[in-house]
C-alpha cells in the first residue's frame, strides 16, 4: 500500500518547525549553541560619569579574549564579544541583557555592571537561565545571600565584606599603635557607602573596642562641593577618618580638602584611594593616606600581575582598574573551565566553575578560586598600605590573612542570618 | 538631627569663621553661576536650561589652558572668555530662532544642547574625570582666623565674585549699555523703534550671563573634578537660588546664593542627614511666603 502524501507542509514538519521556533525563542542560545563563534554578551557602562571603569571593563575583556582566541577559542569556537552600554541605569541594563540573549544570540553574558545594575542583570539571567559571570559588583549580598542564589550565577569580584574586615585589622593595628581613639567617617550617601563603611567600622571596633566615632558625613553620590563636610571635619577634631568615597568624587574631596591641610591633621584611610584611576588624576597627591588595594601592578607584587598591567597599559595607553582585574580573571575561569569539559554548554560550564582554581596574575598565592558554594571569588590580592604622590603610588601593601577573613565573613553570614 | 554640635559652633568662633566663610564660598560660586541665569530670564524671559554647560565649558576651557600655559591668569581669562564666545554663537545662531517660541520649545532646545554639550566635552576631553590641579601660589597653608581656618584660594574666589557682583550691580544700574539692557527687557520693541540692535543685546546678555557661568566653572577648575555632565547639579542649586531671589533679580540671585551657601554649611552641622533638604524646604517656604522670590517684582 502506497501512502499519498498531501502537497504543503505535514503535520510532523509543523511541529517540528514550532518546535524549533518556540525553542530559539524562549531559549535562543540553546538554539544557537553550534554556531562556530560563541557570542558572549556584556552590558556594562560606557557613558556618564563612570564611563570610565565600564571602559576598562571591556578593554580587559578584550585584552583576554584576543589571547583566547589566538590560543584556538573555547572548546574549538572563537569568542564573539558584544558589548553593549547601560548607562549605569539599572532598568536598561536588564533591557541590555535580555536583548543581548534574545536578539543577538549570545550564550553567556558577563555583566559589568555597578551594583545596582548588577541585581537587575541577576534577574534575567536567573529567568533566562543563561550563564552569567558578575564582574563589577562588590556588594556582598549578591552571592552571600541565599535568596539569590542561582545555580548558572556567579560573581568574579572583590567584595565589601571581604574590603572591611582587612580594613579593619589594619586600621585597628595603626590606631593602637597611634593610639587614634577619636574617628570620623566622610561617605557617599546610598547603599554602597553606608554598608561599606558600617561594617568597617564594625570590624574596627571588634580589633579595637576603645574606638569611637564622633562624626560622620554622608555627602550624596556626584556632589561637586565638599567645602561643607571638610570644614564640618575639621570642626570635629577626630585623630582619624574614614571614606569610601570613590573616583571623581574622591579626587575632587582631596583637592578640597587639601586645600584646608586636612591632611597634615589626621590620618586617613579611603578604601578606593589605590587605584589607578584616582591616583594618576589627583595633581597634588598627600603622602601617607592609607588605602585598600584596588589595582596596581605592583600588589601582588610578582613578574606575572607586572606583566599584566604593563600589557594593559601599551595596549590602551592608561592603567588598569580594579574593574580590569575582575573582568580579566572571569575570562580566564571561563577559558579555564571550557578548556576542562571541552564544551561551551552553560550548564556544564557552571558545574566546573564551583570550587574552580586557577592559575591568576591577580592571586594571593598567585591563584585564585571561584568558591563553589556561594559561587564568589576568593583568594585574591588583598591589602592595605599608604600612597606617595608619584609611582609605584603604594610602595608597601600590607596583605590582608585569608585565613582571619574566611572565619570573620562565616561569622557575618550568620549574623546576617545567610547561614 | 544633631542640635548640640550646631549650638557648640554657634559659640565657638573657630567654628563660626571656618563654617561662615565656608558658607561664603558655596554662595559665591553658586551666584556666578545663578546671576547669568537670572540676567538671561530678566532680559531674554528664556530659561536657559543649557547653562549648566557653561559652567563646564569654563572649567575645561580653564583646565586646558593651564596646562598648556602653567598660568593662573590666563586659564580663568580662557574660561570666561571662551565661554562668552560659546554664549554668544549659541544664542545668535540656536536661541535666537526660539525667541517667542512656546516654552515647551525652549526648554527642548536647551535640553538638547545640555546632551550635546555634554558630548562635545567627552569628544574633546575624553569620558573620564579630569582635574587641573591648585596652582603652586595657592598650594600653602590655610590661614588660622580666630581658631578659624579659611584657605588663601577661597579668599580669592570671594573677592573675584564680589567685584564680579559689584561691576555686574553698577554696571547694569548706572552705565548707559546698563539701562539698554534693562530697557530692552522692559520694552523691547520701543528700544528697537529707537534704532538700537536688541539683536546685540540680546547676545550680549547671553555672552555675560555665559562668561559668568564660565568664570564660575574656571574658578572652581582647581578643587572639583572635571567630567562631563558636571555642570548639571550646579544648574539644580542655581535654579532655587533664582527662585528665592527672585527671577530677575542680581541682588536677589546674590542673597538666595549666600543664604543657600550658610544653609548648606551650617545645616551640615546641625542636620547631616537633612542638609539637601534644608535647602528645598527654604525655597518652599519663600515660595510660599512670597512666590515672585525674595526680590521678584510681580508681573505688570
Amino acid at each position: 500500500m502506497t501512502r499519498t502524501r498531501t502537497p504543503g507542509i505535514s503535520r510532523r514538519s509543523t511541529l517540528a518547525l514550532m518546535g524549533a521556533g518556540a525553542m530559539s525563542v524562549a531559549a535562543p542560545w540553546v538554539a544557537r549553541a553550534q554556531a562556530k563563534t560563541i557570542k558572549i554578551g556584556m552590558p556594562t557602562i560606557l557613558s556618564g560619569r563612570v564611563a570610565q571603569l565600564g571602559t576598562s571593563s571591556r578593554n580587559a575583556v578584550l585584552l583576554e579574549v584576543e589571547k583566547v582566541n589566538a590560543a584556538g577559542g573555547l572548546a574549538g569556537r572563537q569568542i564573539e564579544m558584544v558589548i553593549r552600554d547601560s548607562k549605569g541605569q539599572p532598568q536598561e541594563a536588564a533591557r541590555v541583557a535580555r536583548e543581548l540573549v534574545n536578539t543577538d544570540g549570545c550564550e553567556w553574558l558577563i555583566d559589568g555592571e555597578a551594583s545596582s545594575g548588577s541585581f537587575a542583570v541577576h534577574e534575567v539571567a536567573r529567568d533566562l537561565g543563561v550563564l552569567c559571570v558578575h564582574t563589577c559588583s562588590e556588594a556582598s549580598s549578591l552571592t552571600a545571600d541565599p535568596k539569590q542564589h542561582i545555580p548558572n550565577a556567579f560573581r568574579c569580584v572583590r567584595q565589601g565584606i571581604h574590603d572591611s574586615i582587612v580594613g579593619g585589622s589594619y586600621a585597628a593595628a595603626i590606631s593602637k599603635a597611634k593610639g587614634l581613639k577619636k574617628w570620623a567617617t566622610c561617605s557617599p550617601d546610598y547603599a554602597y557607602g553606608r554598608d561599606t563603611t558600617g561594617e568597617f567600622t564594625l570590624y574596627l571596633k571588634r580589633f579595637a573596642p576603645d574606638v569611637e566615632v564622633i562624626s560622620d558625613s554622608w555627602p550624596k553620590l556626584f556632589q561637586p562641593d565638599y567645602t561643607e563636610v571638610v570644614t564640618k571635619i575639621l570642626q570635629a577634631k577626630p585623630q582619624a577618618l574614614y571614606s569610601c568615597l570613590w573616583g571623581g568624587d574622591l579626587t575632587s574631596w582631596i583637592d578640597q580638602a587639601n586645600i584646608y591641610a586636612m591632611f597634615g591633621q589626621m590620618e586617613v584611610f579611603a578604601v578606593n584611594m589605590a587605584d589607578y584611576t584616582a591616583l594618576t588624576v589627583v595633581k597634588n597627591l598627600p603622602k601617607g593616606i592609607h588605602s585598600g588595594n584596588r589595582y596596581i601592578k605592583t600588589f601582588p607584587a610578582t613578574p606575572e600581575n607586572a606583566a599584566w598591567g604593563d600589557a594593559y597599559k601599551a595596549k590602551y595607553n592608561e592603567y588598569p582598574t580594579n574593574w580590569s582585574w575582575q573582568n580579566a580573571t572571569a575570562v580566564m575561569f571561563l577559558a579555564e573551565a571550557a578548556k576542562k569539559v571541552n564544551s561551551t554548554d552553560g550548564k556544564k560550564i557552571a558545574e566546573v566553575l564551583k570550587g574552580l582554581t586557577i592559575k591568576c596574575p591577580f592571586g594571593a598565592d598567585g591563584t585564585v578560586t571561584m568558591r563553589g558554594d556561594d559561587h564568589t571569588l576568593v583568594g585574591y590580592a588583598i591589602g592595605w598600605g599608604t600612597t606617595i604622590p608619584q609611582e609605584p603610588y603604594v610602595p608597601e601593601v600590607k596583605a590582608g590573612d585569608w585565613k582571619t577573613i574566611f572565619e570573620l565573613e562565616a561569622e557575618w553570614k550568620k549574623s546576617k542570618g545567610y547561614t | 538631627m544633631d542640635l548640640d554640635a550646631l549650638a557648640g559652633c554657634l559659640s565657638s568662633s573657630a567654628c563660626l569663621v571656618t563654617q561662615t566663610t565656608s558658607g561664603l564660598i558655596i554662595g559665591m560660586l553658586l551666584f556666578l553661576v545663578a546671576v547669568g541665569l537670572t540676567l538671561i530670564f530678566g532680559v531674554l524671559k528664556i530659561v536657559n536650561f543649557s547653562h549648566g554647560a557653561f559652567y563646564m565649558f569654563g572649567a575645561y576651557f580653564a583646565m586646558t589652558a593651564y596646562q598648556l600655559t602653567g598660568s593662573f591668569a590666563l586659564a580663568m581669562l580662557a574660561g570666561a572668555a571662551g565661554t562668552a564666545i560659546l554664549g554668544l554663537i549659541f544664542e545668535r545662531v540656536f536661541m535666537s530662532r526660539v525667541y517667542g517660541a512656546d516654552v515647551l520649545m525652549q526648554l527642548l532646545v536647551c535640553y538638547a544642547f545640555v546632551l550635546i554639550f555634554d558630548d562635545v566635552v567627552r569628544l574633546i576631553w575624553g569620558p573620564e574625570f579630569r582635574s587641573m590641579g591648585m596652582p603652586a601660589a595657592f598650594q600653602v597653608m590655610p590661614l588660622f582666623i580666630a581658631g578659624g581656618v579659611v584657605p588663601p584660594y577661597y579668599l580669592l574666589l570671594i573677592g573675584v565674585a564680589l567685584v564680579a557682583a559689584i561691576v555686574l550691580g553698577i554696571g547694569l544700574s548706572r552705565s548707559r549699555i546698563g539701562k539698554v539692557i534693562r530697557a530692552a527687557a522692559h520694552n523691547p520693541g520701543m528700544v528697537s523703534a529707537l534704532g538700537i540692535n536688541t539683536g546685540l543685546i540680546y547676545g550680549g546678555v547671553f555672552a555675560l550671563g555665559g562668561m559668568l557661568a564660565g568664570l564660575a566653572g574656571a574658578l572652581a577648575a582647581p578643587v572639583r573634578s572635571l567630567t562631563p555632565g558636571m555642570g548639571f547639579s550646579v544648574l539644580i542649586e542655581s535654579f532655587i537660588v533664582t527662585v528665592i531671589g527672585g527671577m530677575g533679580s542680581i541682588l536677589g540671585a546674590l542673597i538666595g546664593a549666600l543664604l543657600l551657601g550658610l544653609i548648606r554649611s551650617y545645616g551640615s552641622v546641625g542636620f547631616p542627614l537633612f542638609t539637601e533638604g534644608l535647602m528645598y524646604l527654604f525655597m518652599v517656604i519663600v515660595l510660599v511666603s512670597k512666590p515672585t522670590g525674595l526680590f521678584g517684582k510681580e508681573a505688570a
